[in-house]
């Protein structure tokens, strides 16, 4: 069996995906709408399978220190939540970054602020790629839009994050959580041995230190010169990723006067409104950050640069529009087109703004 | 005796171990930190796990603790060292976990974690040093502040109407089904410092037998934060904090020690007893 086609939830791909791309453990806490991660993953016993750990944790508080320490003992490592849930981890994913651990984390999104609602929305944007939790860092964002990415963006982001330890998330939302959709599905791939990790993971505090010097995991360097170092060698990371790893995706974009930007599910209704623009002789087009951070700066600065007008529509109230603005320095009027507080926009809609904003 | 005579392996009495490394402790002479790692790194030593463990320290005076000792170390965020230990155990069961906090790090801010993780009874050594105060961040009142105890968030003293009552965190745990292991030590004279290596060697041992946390309290002094000398700070946590706080097991083999349930029966009496850190 090497591929398998199979209908599920995009909460159920990401627990799939986890199983058998070989994570070695989850710790999680119920909030709604992803709770159906840690259901998945209670049902399908991975513990039996492939020996990875589930476990649900107290709190979210709990689930990301249980992340910090797992990825310390350089395990591939997981956890997931939603919008409020997501804000009680930002102390800990600071750690992971500041302790330069390898860890992902995906936030299934739901409109805020406060306990908000429980539907889908896009409003946790500047939380994720500009910070959040304390200090200079920034967290490897992913932003699926189908089913599949869900699931495909599991094991990505678990390269990435290995590639630069670092904490990376998976940014999804209500809509991309809950539909149903086919999705490809790999075989199981064996978990790394606690040998190969010895091995591999030099900075690993396995406990298994073999008569070698002890590993030491920490976040802490009070020599304030010493810090900047440390901070100095994050940043070089970064700029490494944001020269090698921005993601993005074209669609219709090579004859366009006109794009949409956006990301996610927001960007799956704007693959709609460009077929009804284009269906009346509107040439648009759609570019779709599939990384948050690092953002696709040079093809928006490139693509964007070439139209006549950028229409960027989010289900918050203008968050990634910032982004956009600073990527074409402003040489192209970038307007924003956004529902929020749950409320998903149609297609029609969204065609309806793209004609106001040319006329 | 010469110096050669001295020298010779069977002539030894006395050596550091080499689980602690050659830094220079940033503890205040006479805090009951430095003894407390020692003790640990002594058992890690004699049970020859030196290459089999993982630490966990917390954000507080210890915060550094990964500096002593030479085994691998993982620092924790405030008040999560047992959640970081839960994972640890379980992604590695082949390792000795313990963890390493203070009285505002398990007690305050990490409250739910050190519960869930003893609730779940998680395979690990868990070392409390309760010496009733932050030490690290100048001396503020902790949960386990004594009723009428001076600090600089309570400088009239503790007030239990106002700022609530001292909790006695560890008689909690005890009652938790996923506790095998519970007790309450100090280190503050040789004998007491004998025993409870014994019991941390006890703690350690267990993890053995995946019989659930075992934990270790040490009622310990903070001579900085209470404004005494080393001596003194010693006599009044003999005279006061274990008036509240009594050595002794609660919990030994999954069982409640001997009039462990009958002493707890008592905390619906009202604690008429005010101490006070100022000598009147
Ligand atoms: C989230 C967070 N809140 C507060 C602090 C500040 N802080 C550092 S140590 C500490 C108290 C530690 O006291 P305790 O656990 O009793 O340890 P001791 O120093 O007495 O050994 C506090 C409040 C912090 N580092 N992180
Ligand atoms: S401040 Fe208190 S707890 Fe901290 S090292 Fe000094 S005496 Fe020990
Ligand atoms: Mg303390």
């Amino acid at each position: 069996m090497a591929k398998e086609l199979k209908l599920m939830k995009g909460n159920q791909a990401i627990a799939e995906a986890a199983i058998r791309c070989g994570c070695d453990g989850y710790f999680g806490y119920p909030i709604t709408p992803q709770s159906e991660v840690l259901e998945h993953l209670m049902a399908e016993r991975p513990y039996l399978k492939t020996g990875m750990v589930v476990l649900q944790a107290e709190s979210e508080l709990a689930s990301i220190n249980m992340v910090y320490a797992g990825a310390s003992t350089g395990k591939r490592v997981m956890t997931s939540s939603s919008s409020p849930g997501f804000s009680l981890m930002q102390e800990g994913l600071s750690y992971i970054a500041g302790a330069e651990l390898p860890a992902l984390c995906v936030n299934v999104v739901r409109g805020g602020p406060g306990l908000g609602t429980i539907q889908p929305s896009q409003s946790d944007y500047f939380q994720t790629t500009k910070g959040g939790g304390h200090g200079d860092y920034r967290l490897i964002t992913l932003a699926p839009s189908s089913v599949q990415e869900m699931y495909d963006f599991v094991e990505l982001g678990f390269d990435l994050a290995f590639k630069y330890r670092n904490p990376v998330a998976i940014l999804s939302d209500g809509v991309i959580g809950q539909v149903m959709e086919k999705v490809m599905i790999d075989d199981y791939k064996p978990r790394w041995t606690n040998e190969y990790i010895e091995e591999h993971c030099p900075w690993a505090a396995t406990g298994h230190r073999a008569g070698k010097k002890s590993t030491i995991v920490t976040s802490l360097e009070l020599d304030s010169l010493k810090q900047e170092g440390v901070n100095k060698r994050i940043q070089e990371k970064y700029r490494k990723c944001e020269e090698e790893d921005a993601r993005y995706e074209a669609i219709q974009c090579d004859d366009a006067e006109f794009i949409f930007v956006a990301y996610g599910s927001a960007a799956r209704i704007c693959m709609k409104a460009v077929e009804l623009a284009r269906a009346e002789g509107i040439k648009v087009g759609l570019v779709r950050p599939i990384t948050l951070w690092p953002f696709p700066k040079k093809a928006v600065a490139e693509i964007g640069g070439r139209m006549k007008k950028i229409l960027c529509v989010e289900m918050s109230a203008g968050q990634m529009i910032e982004d956009v603005k600073l990527a074409v320095e402003c040489k192209v009027p970038v307007t924003h087109y956004g529902r929020f507080g749950g409320v998903i926009p149609t297609p029609v809609e969204i065609f309806d703004a793209l004609k106001n904003m040319i006329k | 005796m010469t110096r050669e005579d001295i020298i010779k392996p069977e002539n030894l009495v006395y050596r550091r171990t080499p689980v602690l490394t050659d830094n220079v402790m940033h503890y205040c002479p006479g805090c009951g930190h430095g003894v407390v790692h020692r003790i640990i790194a002594e058992v890690i030593e004699e049970m020859g796990i030196q290459d089999n463990v993982v630490g966990i320290s917390p954000v507080g005076c210890s915060v550094l603790a990964y500096n002593y000792f030479d085994v691998d170390f993982v620092e924790a965020a405030h008040g999560r060292a047992p959640a970081c230990a839960s994972a640890i155990k379980r992604l590695r069961p082949d390792t000795y976990v313990f963890s390493y906090q203070g009285d505002g790090d398990l007690a305050s801010i990490g409250c739910a974690e050190v519960m869930h993780a003893c609730n779940r009874g998680e395979n690990i050594t868990m070392i409390f040093i309760n010496n009733g105060i932050y030490g690290m961040t100048g001396g503020q009142m902790a949960p386990t502040t004594l009723e009428g105890m001076e600090t600089v968030t309570c400088p009239y003293g503790r007030d239990p109407e106002l700022m609530g009552h001292t909790m006695r965190l560890t008689e909690v745990l005890a009652q938790l089904p996923g506790t095998y292991y519970v007790t309450r030590q100090a280190v503050y004279t040789p004998v007491l410092a004998r025993k409870c290596k014994k019991a941390i060697r006890q703690a350690f041992e267990n993890q053995k037998l995946h019989k659930g946390v075992s934990f270790v309290e040490i009622t310990s002094n903070c001579n900085s934060g209470w404004k005494m000398t080393p001596v003194q700070a010693n006599k009044w946590m003999e005279e006061n904090t274990l008036k509240y706080f009594p050595l002794g097991d609660m919990k030994v083999d999954g069982k409640f020690a001997p009039n462990f349930m009958e002493r707890v029966s008592t905390f619906d009496q009202p604690n008429e007893t005010r101490f006070s850190l100022r000598s009147k």
